[in-house]
């Protein structure tokens, strides 16, 4: 997959998107917003900790018993009316989609926001099969215009001001050119607005799917995860198995936790719970409603060391906080997933020899785990990564040099000293070797070193 | 009372000033200092670039060279967040190793922190002078959980000024072998920082880890400032 490459090459795009300084200042602003309000949001709950602590262990809970919970759900959301499908890997559960949809002579579908549909790939799918998807959240549907992927979880658009969506729409859309953001959002409403009209089918995703009513949750903004669900006839979720929570007495924990934690509200616009089809007497609802549990690796993530980052509710808080993100953006990680929990799902999802670059992609600040909302320890998940990247001999060859020679020397005090010297000894061709952005911004090693000025 | 002082291999090389800061500091109040010999480096470098073998390596010796029960003090909080968290840790299988690098974790400080709270200088005042700006190390700050001691070190320092600096806490962009694999990003960072520095007006940024400052040194001199960056253990040790 070629978005895959991309999550190689790492470096190289962060070096691009560091000269690009519309992009950064776009980035700087909207990630120091959504930081700030998310401090502020989260000023009205007493006891976070508390919070934080019991929905990481909801969360462990289903990833302990996995498969027990994805049968629970699957055999609820049935009862209810829904028919439930099962797709191991990314390209069984394009299939799925594209069958169910093609089986049913649909043209047109209108698509509310998943990250799991942009990880299987699914929009170009679709488009190859002959229909037409419509994204029908506001920056979705702004950078599916651009012909571009999200680079960032909650918004999509985030590396975009609003001067390029104007002109964005007054190329695309023959609209007068306006940054008025109300202006703009009412051209594209309208714009959608016919489409939800017209489009037979929905596809959506789901932020959790509660395994004791067979139950989907969404959370969204814009209203458009309601209609998409509830106008057309026949609805496709399409969710990642992990989304599951047991009761949906868990559930307010995470409507606490998930939009201050996203977007900095006490709670988003709408959250909607979908349980089966309509029934008889009921307005509205899809009347058909089928569920694509989508594993694509998440069986085996969860039996490895790094099962934890499954806990995982997509809040997008570590990409708002995390220096690296806010300064290279989604997109130098080259696939769905960016930021801190990018990189270690992306390596996790696509494996180490095709992302292996990615898990330098973090100075280790903390900064992240600091306000993931279900503590998954990122820190330690990124170094357990980059030991398994040493393990499998995928590691930078000089690196492994320097480390061996480090390892000896650390051990070896005689040695260690004699490094010391070589370096000052070797230090004008050290700095010319390393180059201005590494040795150049160390200093001068000191005459006398510490060790040997001490009885 | 008696310490045993860890160096670092970051202070060894490039700031040796920093560790007699810190020794002098520490005789001031009475504190007798042992600097046990053959110390080397406490293997964050390896570790944290996953690196384990070589890591548990340079941990193992420090353990042979670190011994008895005296207090163990340092003057980086990154080092003693290694030695606290991850030594139990890389010896979890190693019940021989497993003790004592328990042992060396209970008795590890980072120097603000013996400092403060065992030694109380908050409540001395120090000669301080000039427009001071504070870095929150990451691993200072959020691995060692080491926030207010800086702070009330810096407010004893009588005659000067403390400013503090937005975002104190976000990354200076040093992040050890992050430096050199993404030099492009490290360097963005370390601008950054270097213009909140300098937003706050100070003539001096200081704090409590050496790698940090050693890249906002580098960037306030890219930028042409002439703001200094210097140890809180070399302001206090000056202001005696
Ligand atoms: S890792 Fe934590 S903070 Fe990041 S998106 Fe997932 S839940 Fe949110």
């Amino acid at each position: 997959m070629s978005e895959e490459q991309g999550s190689l090459h790492f470096r190289a795009n962060s070096v691009a998107s560091i000269a690009d300084e519309s992009l950064r200042a776009a980035l700087r602003n909207a990630a120091d917003t959504f930081g700030t309000r998310r401090t502020l949001a989260f000023g009205s709950v007493p006891d976070l900790e508390a919070l934080r602590e019991k929905a990481s262990a909801i969360r462990m809970e289903v990833l302990d018993n996995l498969p027990g919970y994805v049968d629970t759900f699957a055999a609820n959301a049935a009862r209810q009316g829904a028919t439930v499908h099962r797709a191991s890997d990314a390209q069984s559960a394009c299939d799925i989609v594209g069958s169910i949809l093609t089986g049913h002579g649909i043209t047109m579908a209108a698509k509310g926001k998943s990250m799991v549909s942009e990880e299987i790939g699914l929009n170009h799918h679709l488009q190859r099969l002959g229909i037409e998807v419509v994204e029908t959240d506001l920056g979705e549907y702004i950078i599916q215009l651009e012909g571009e992927t999200p680079s960032h979880i909650i918004v999509p658009a985030i590396h975009k001001n609003r001067k390029q969506v104007g002109k964005l729409f007054s190329e695309r859309l023959g609209v007068p050119y306006t940054e008025d953001p109300q202006v703009l959002t009412k051209t594209a409403r309208k714009v959608m607005r016919e489409k939800f009209l017209a489009a037979k089918a929905g596809i959506s995703g789901a932020n959790f799917a509660i395994a004791d009513t067979g139950s989907l949750v969404l959370f969204t903004n814009e209203g458009n995860g309601r209609m998409v669900t509830s106008l057309p006839p026949l609805h496709v979720a399409v969710l990642s198995i992990e989304k599951i929570l047991p009761k949906l007495t868990d559930l307010p924990t995470f409507i606490r936790l998930l939009p201050r934690s996203a977007t900095g509200q006490a709670i988003t616009s709408y959250v909607s719970l979908i349980t089966g089809t309509r029934k008889a007497g009921e307005a509205t609802g899809a009347k058909e409603l089928h569920i694509v549990l989508v594993d694509n690796g998440r069986s085996s993530i969860v039996k490895g060391e790094c099962r934890e980052m499954l806990k995982c509710i997509r809040c997008g808080a570590c990409m708002n906080v995390c220096p690296v993100y806010r300064t290279v953006g989604g997109h130098a990680y080259g696939w769905t997933y960016p930021g801190p929990m990018g990189m270690v799902l992306t390596t996790l999802l696509t494996g180490m020899e095709n992302s292996y670059p990615l898990v330098d992609a973090s100075t280790l600040c903390g900064a992240c785990v600091d306000v993931c909302p279900v503590r998954i320890p990122l820190v330690e998940l990124i170094v357990k990564l980059r030991e398994e990247r040493v393990r499998d001999g995928l590691s930078d060859r000089r690196e492994r040099i320097g480390m061996r020679l480090f390892g000896a020397a650390a051990a070896q005090p005689a040695l260690f000293g004699w490094g010391e010297k070589l370096s000052r000894l070797l230090w004008p061709v050290i700095k010319k070797v390393g180059g201005e952005k590494v040795a150049g911004r160390l200093p001068e090693p000191a005459a006398r070193p510490f060790h040997r000025r001490m009885p | 009372m008696r310490v045993q002082l860890f160096g670092t291999c970051m202070i060894d090389s490039f700031y040796p000033e920093v560790g007699e800061a810190t020794v002098q500091l520490l005789e001031h109040f009475g504190v007798e200092v042992v600097f046990p010999k053959g110390q080397t480096c406490c293997g964050q470098p390896a570790f944290n670039a996953g690196y384990r073998e070589e890591a548990r390596g340079a941990a193992r010796h420090f353990l042979s060279v670190f011994t008895g029960d005296d207090p163990i003090v340092t003057p980086s909080g990154s080092c003693a967040a290694m030695v606290k968290h991850h030594y139990p840790e890389l010896f979890r299988d190693d019940p021989r190793l497993a003790e004592k690098a328990a042992r060396a974790a209970a008795r590890v400080f980072e120097i603000s922190q013996f400092l403060v709270g065992t030694l109380r200088a908050q409540e001395r005042s120090f000669i301080g002078k000039g427009r001071i700006t504070y870095h929150s190390s990451c691993h200072l700050t959020r691995m060692l959980g080491v926030r207010e001691e800086p702070l009330l070190l810096i407010a004893a320092l009588k005659g000067a000024e403390f400013v503090p600096m937005p975002d104190a806490t976000r990354c200076c962009g040093f992040g050890g072998v992050f430096m050199a694999k993404l030099p492009e990003i490290s360097c963005a960072l370390a601008e950054e920082k270097a213009d909140s520095v300098i937003a706050t007006g100070a003539d001096t940024v200081t704090g409590g880890d050496s790698a940090c400052l050693m890249t906002i040194a580098d960037a306030l001199k890219r930028r042409g400032s002439t703001v200094k960056a210097k140890h809180l253990v070399q302001l206090l040790a000056e202001g005696l």
